[in-house]
């Protein structure tokens, strides 16, 4: 019952929309629910990676820490958005924090488990790498406009 | 051009009260010197401010196109003669020639769904959209502002950013390229905003203003989004001079940004938009 109820929330969730039934069933024997308060510590930079999550509901801040500038939020990320993609690349270390700006609820899943998953059945490995591609790409493309400093036209 | 007889000859207007919105941005009251009544513009256009001895720019007319008593000047202190605007203090007076241009889509977004997608100081050219859609809100479906800014301390009418927040009927979201810890909100590029924005992609009308780079992306996304280039409008910056269209100098492909601009529909530009030779 309760992997049928996390089937569906899987089903739901952008990063999985258009999954067949089959790989749902998969990706849910690896889910399972998480919860964060705000200000809850998600991961830490360093830390092995070996979970990642599908957020739900809330908000979580992706962090680092810089020289001059102290601690400092790089990014947030909402509903619909995936948190985490070091679970799939070695050395599987998080490159940053994560914090729950607020309540938070999300689908955390065993990354080792959707490795071992991937590896058993490749298909389903490129549907999630073609997901995470996706993923991987936008925040590339946001992060070049970051460094391009789009606001600083001169226009009055 | 409906404030002034001759579009060639300046008014003076006297600065009423000055408002520091960024270490760098102020915005401006103005009323007239010489006693006109008011001064009626559509959301959107702008007018061509004259500091004496100094020289002329563009300036997008910031203030509420339902209250024209008052206008109203969002100035960034960049250049020779808007650094002089910004030095300017209650009391001084300007030389005021306009309004000049095309407008937002306002009535013809009526009963639709409307974005507004807004990058740094580009939130003042749509500020007057904001007023006017607030002031006729039946008219309208969902209405969503994003707005983006470089840092909090960037970030334009935070007071009426708050107030807007904390209408019902109007979705409001804020983002910037980074923050401290302590910071609640979102950050991130303004684009990463506009997947969460609610709004019905074949029943919405889209009004985009920033930095060419910043909209040249929104642009992509709203179209992701399925918004035609027929629904997006764009208010587009070039070096206005005469802004009556004599001068040439704001020349933008077949166009003159000073009278067929600032404001544009997507779908009239977006063969020539992107070229960078133009």
């Amino acid at each position: 019952m309760a992997m049928e109820t996390l089937e569906r929330i899987l089903a739901e969730h952008p990063f999985f929309k258009g999954l067949e039934r089959r790989y749902l069933q998969l990706v849910s024997e690896c889910a399972s629910r998480a919860r964060f308060d705000a200000g809850e510590v998600i991961f830490r930079e360093g830390e092995r990676a070996n979970l990642f999550y599908l957020i739900r509901r809330g908000k979580v801040a992706v962090e680092t820490s810089t020289p001059n500038r102290g601690p400092i939020i790089i990014q947030t990320l909402g509903e619909g958005e995936l948190l985490g993609w070091s679970w799939l690349i070695e050395p599987y270390r998080w490159r940053f924090d994560a914090r729950a700006v607020e309540l938070t609820r999300a689908i955390v899943l065993d990354g080792e488990c959707v490795r071992r998953k991937c590896e058993e059945d490749h298909q389903f490995g490129y549907e999630v790498m073609k997901r995470v591609a996706t993923v991987v790409e936008r925040r590339l493309q946001a992060t070049r406009l970051q460094l391009l400093d789009v606001y600083d036209g001169v226009r009055s | 051009m409906a404030g002034l007889s001759d579009p060639m000859v300046p008014s003076p207007f006297r600065i009423q009260r000055v408002r520091k919105e960024t270490h760098d941005t102020f915005t401006l009251e103005l009323e007239s010197a010489n006693g006109a009544d008011g001064f009626p513009f559509a959301a959107g256009q702008f007018n061509m401010l004259y500091v004496f001895g100094i020289g002329e720019v563009p300036i997008s007319i910031s203030g509420d196109p339902t209250k024209p008593q008052t206008l109203v000047h969002t100035v960034r202190s960049v250049g020779a003669v808007t650094q002089a605007i910004c030095k300017l203090e209650h009391g001084g007076v300007l030389g005021v020639r306009g309004p000049f241009g095309s407008h937002w889509p306002v009535e013809e977004a009526a009963g639709s769904d409307v974005v507004i997608v807004a990058g740094g100081i580009g939130l003042a050219p749509l500020r007057p959209v904001i007023y006017y859609l607030l002031s006729n809100r039946e008219k309208y479906g969902r209405l969503a502002l994003v707005y983006g800014a470089r840092t909090l301390q960037d970030l334009l009418y935070k007071p009426e950013l708050e107030k807007w927040r904390g209408h019902f009927d109007l979705e409001v979201e804020v983002t910037v390229d980074t923050a401290a810890t302590s910071y609640r909100g979102n950050v991130g590029v303004v684009t990463t905003l506009i997947p969460r924005v609610q709004f019905d992609p074949l029943n919405t009308v889209a009004m985009v203003c920033g930095p060419e780079v910043m909209m040249r992306f929104t642009l992509r996304e709203l179209e992701g989004r399925g918004i035609g280039p027929e629904n997006i409008f764009i208010s587009m910056e070039r070096n206005m001079k005469c802004a009556v269209g004599f001068c040439g100098h704001c020349q933008f492909g077949p166009t003159f940004v000073c009278k067929e601009g600032p404001v544009f529909r997507y779908g009239q530009i977006q063969a020539f938009f992107a070229k960078r030779e133009v």
